[in-house]
């Protein structure tokens, strides 16, 4: 987030899109309905499914999956026409206006129509609305990300912030609400295929010299890895001969998972480091067994950037061990000893290569955490991104057209999937699927779908269902729900019996390499 | 004792008040409460909920403000220039004993703080027994702020009939126990669901004494729009809403708590683990620190029986012949570090790849992160931050 979650209560206006965030970020969603109902704050919300958080906007959108480019763009075309934008803004801290300007120039409320279904009129009250505010966040999710145009949806969404002038102050931003509770963590320390800590480019060589003298090491590679969503395919073609996996299930998260399955069966090594048995370690070739939150300190760093602290509540279980004892036991016998007495002297090292988290200390952060940069000792931390410049100096406008999704429905596959996570579970079950509370509540995986397709499709509530995509086929029970738009139906890709992830599509966008989870084509009918 | 005065200005300029006979200063629309709070003088209040609108209901909190006819409810009330204010004046004392007395003969307040009228004690004991389905003592006995104030201010409930609530507990929820007979009507749970979380899944229902707390027009939580994140649950002061689990599970003193950071999704909640005998038996949220405030949803505060799972991986495990067998740590990471070297060594770094972790600390992915680069010597490190 460029801003903080306290930040979202103070602004006049908040657009939500792409983000289901009362069951999601249920408490994020609480700041959210609070600004609303006190009459602080006004509510649009742009979601393909009636969302609840839709019931407290002021303008609810209805886009057609994949089509999050075009309405973005319709609105700029709407806020330029009348003359709605900080001029004074895009003045001072932007450049390529010119560009925007141009390209949005065609997405007419009327032409934005044609690809998206949201009626002219209510995208030009929604612009208006954006506009009009004097602070006004944005707040995305994966509904934004999972997408070919994954990218250009976000680029298009910091395009409309800068527009209208809603960056480096309180209460406005570009906020994607991080999904998983050290996403942003790990980010932040490299576990990317591109960048050293604090995104210090791999292929730079200042940052890789540093980074080779500060580990005492010599040839650091300075060519960019392959991503997650590379290395699957790259094991099916013999590229990649070993995979070790820490505290991930892709047998079940990932896109197309017959395929990722027969991919991973190539491998001549892999080690899953977790939990749990998961449908992942069911594969590899070796085990081991790790610590969860409740028995380790350490740092995680929450999607406002605020880094805090882990602490041990329990020992661990059997033999378990903290994933960095695992590491640094194998690096030893790799020839490369680590010695650390404990995380914080992991934390301290990490400060030292970190320029981002210089000046956090466990210390510090006691009692509350610290959002970085926060650049030494007695920096205060920085709680909103961009106040006088951007990272780049000036804020760049991106031109961006819409371009359609990998795959839209036709004949034979005639209705839209999409797929995120619902209230009780959390990504692929390992943990809440132990509880058996939780799983009262969502015992199994659901399909989702509006009462007008039930009918079309002669299936009713709680019925079982054949649902197939050009990728595979599952079976799952039928919710007939008013969240569900004609057309478009919702699994959640939580369950390891009756995956979404076996129909997804595996397409990916081009530059972030994220697959279209949000979108893809299938057929229904009632299980045989 | 002197608030802080601004120099420069002259007494008679300045917000100040005076309470049990010391002078503060206070902001325009501070309450009495605040300026009671901020100066460390404990006024004791049941039903005010930090962060809502003060209903004033319980009158726990009043106070004696010189020429005021009636005591003043201090959360309710805004500090006024120059009031003259008592905190525990014999009359504030007594108006509190009395609204004790009064709460303690509402229910099924069956701790040692109701007193044991030798007249109605067995007959009381079945009440409760029959109504709650137990023999046992209140759940919350020794966490109830009810019990606190009874005792601090040494209040039974002797002496006046029992008050019969008619409304059986509702415990067909798998989070959530609602104990009508103890509950006392202060409303925290209501502001919490519709102030704080907005979820409106609860309000008051019915009047008079036949007034409860519904949820959808009176049906069972998991019929209504309740989403289990327990906000109530926190909220309540007394034994009428209790976690399942903890329920004649768990007392408060066996316990210790730690404070940490949620498993869950990246809002980074604030939490406090409650743990005995090496187990987490119950979470709460961090009252007074961001990003949360003491609020939680479902999974943080219910989601926690992975932890001590039975299925919990205790042993590295080395696959021979298709089935797992136990291994030790040496032979595990022998076995790792080898293969790795070999594979390294035969088809150059790049034939590895790293998936680290969205789960795990910053110092583990760190750590990770320079075992791809420095040991493995490949840029194939990644995790799932796209999936």
């Amino acid at each position: 987030m460029t801003n903080t979650i306290a930040c979202v209560e103070e602004a006049d206006v908040i657009l939500i899109t792409g983000s289901n965030t009362t069951e999601n970020h249920p408490v994020i969603s609480a700041g959210v309905k609070r600004a609303v109902a006190s009459g602080r704050a006004r509510l649009i919300v742009v979601d393909p499914r009636r969302i609840k958080i839709s019931e407290f906007a002021e303008t609810y959108l209805r886009p057609t999956l994949g089509t999050d480019v075009a309405w973005i763009n319709g609105m700029m075309h709407v806020i330029i026409k009348e003359n709605l934008h900080d001029k004074q803004f895009v003045e001072d801290r932007t450049e390529n206006f010119e560009a925007l300007k141009a390209v949005v120039e065609k997405y007419t409320p009327e032409y934005v129509e044609t690809i998206t279904g949201i009626p002219a009129q209510q995208l030009i009250d929604a612009a208006r609305l954006y506009a009009g505010a004097g602070v006004g966040s944005i707040l995305y999710c994966m509904g934004i990300t999972q997408h070919t145009s994954g990218t250009d949806n976000v680029k298009s969404l910091a395009n409309l912030a800068m527009l209208c002038g809603n960056l480096g102050m309180r209460g406005g931003g570009v906020n994607p609400l991080r999904g998983q509770n050290n996403v942003q963590g790990a980010c932040d320390m490299g576990g990317l295929p591109n960048v050293f800590t604090a995104y210090q480019p791999v292929n730079n060589d200042d940052a890789s010299q540093k980074m080779a003298t500060a580990w005492n090491v010599e040839g650091l590679s300075t060519s960019i890895g392959m991503k997650a969503t590379e290395m699957i395919p790259a094991a099916h073609d013999g590229r990649l001969k070993a995979l070790y996996v820490i505290g991930e299930n892709p047998l079940v998260s990932d896109p197309d998972l017959n395929h990722a399955e027969d991919c991973l069966g190539h491998l001549e090594l892999m080690v899953v480091q977790d939990l749990f048995m998961t449908e992942t370690a069911r594969m590899a070739d070796v085990v081991l067994p790790s610590r969860c939150f409740a028995e380790k300190d350490g740092t995680f760093s929450n999607t406002e950037r605020r880094v805090q602290r882990v602490r041990q509540a329990v020992d661990a279980p059997g033999e378990a061990w903290d994933d960095w004892k695992i590491l640094t036991e194998l690096s030893g016998r790799m020839g490369y000893p680590m010695n650390y007495a404990d995380s914080e002297a992991i934390f301290e090292e990490i400060r030292q290569v970190t320029p981002s988290y210089a000046g956090i200390t466990y210390h510090r952060i006691e009692m509350e955490g610290l959002h970085w940069p926060c650049l030494n000792e007695e920096h205060p931390g920085t709680p909103v991104l961009h106040g006088v410049q951007f990272t780049r100096g000036k804020g760049m406008f991106h031109a961006i057209d819409w371009q359609p999704p990998a795959e839209v429905p036709d004949q034979e596959f005639p209705l839209y999937l999409t797929t995120g996570r619902i209230l009780y579970h959390y990504h692929t079950g390992t943990m809440t699927m132990r509880s058996e509370d939780l799983m009262e509540r969502a015992p199994e995986s659901f399909v989702e779908i509006s009462p007008q397709d039930a009918t079309a499709y002669g299936v009713a509530d709680g019925g079982r269902v054949s649902i197939a995509s050009r990728r595979g086929q599952i079976e799952a029970r039928v919710k007939v729900s008013p969240k569900a738009v004609t057309g478009t139906v919702f699994i959640p890709f939580h369950y390891a019996q009756g995956a979404a992830n076996k129909l997804t599509n595996a397409a990916l966008d081009p530059i972030a390499g994220i697959p279209e989870y949000k979108v893809c084509a299938v057929k229904l009918s009632p299980a045989s | 004792m002197r608030g802080s005065s601004e120099k420069g200005k002259t007494m008679a300029d300045q917000n100040l008040l005076v309470m049990n006979g010391n002078e503060f200063a206070f902001e325009a629309g501070e309450t009495i409460l605040d300026v009671a709070g901020r100066n460390s003088i404990d006024i004791p209040t049941l039903c005010h909920l930090k962060g809502t609108t003060p209903t004033g209901a319980c009158r726990i909190c009043v106070v004696e403000v010189e020429g005021a006819r009636t005591l003043l409810p201090a959360c309710a009330t805004p500090a006024g220039k120059n009031m003259v204010i008592q905190t525990e004046s014999p009359k504030v004392v007594e108006a509190r004993r009395t609204i004790l007395k009064l709460l303690l003969a509402s229910g099924n307040h069956n701790c040692a703080a109701r007193g044991s009228d030798e007249q109605d004690w067995t007959e009381f004991q079945l009440a409760v027994e029959r109504d709650d389905r137990s023999d046992q003592l209140c759940p919350v006995w020794g966490d109830c702020r009810l019990q606190d104030l009874a005792y601090r201010y040494q209040v039974t409930g002797e002496g006046l009939p029992g008050t019969v609530i008619p409304y059986p507990i509702e415990d067909v929820n798998p989070f959530i126990v609602r104990d009508f007979s103890r509950c006392i009507l202060c409303g925290r749970c209501v502001q919490a669901c519709n102030d704080v979380q907005v979820n409106k899944a609860i309000s008051f229902g019915f009047r008079g004494s036949e007034t409860k707390i519904i949820a959808a027009g009176d049906k069972p939580l998991k019929d209504s729009d309740c989403v289990f994140c327990g906000e109530c649950v926190q909220a309540c002061p007394v034994g009428a809403l209790v976690e399942k689990s903890v329920r004649y599970e768990v007392r408060p003193w066996e316990t210790e708590r730690v404070r940490t950071t949620c498993t869950y999704c990246g809002v980074g909640c604030q939490l406090y683990l409650h743990v005995r005998d090496n187990r987490v038996v119950k979470v709460t949220g961090v009252q007074d620190a961001a990003p949360n405030y003491g609020s939680l949803c479902v999974k943080g505060r219910f989601g926690y029986n992975f932890i001590s799972s039975p299925d919990r991986l205790t042993h590295p495990l080395i696959k021979r012949n298709g089935e797992f067998q136990e291994a030790s740590w040496d032979e595990a990471l022998a076995f790792v570090a080898e293969k790795l070297t070999a594979l390294k060594e035969n088809h150059g770094p790049e034939s590895i790849g790293l998936l680290t972790s969205a789960r795990i600390s910053n110092e583990e992915n760190y750590v990770a992160q320079k075992f791809a680069r420095a040991v493995l010597k490949t840029n194939n490190v990644d995790h799932c931050a796209r999936l």
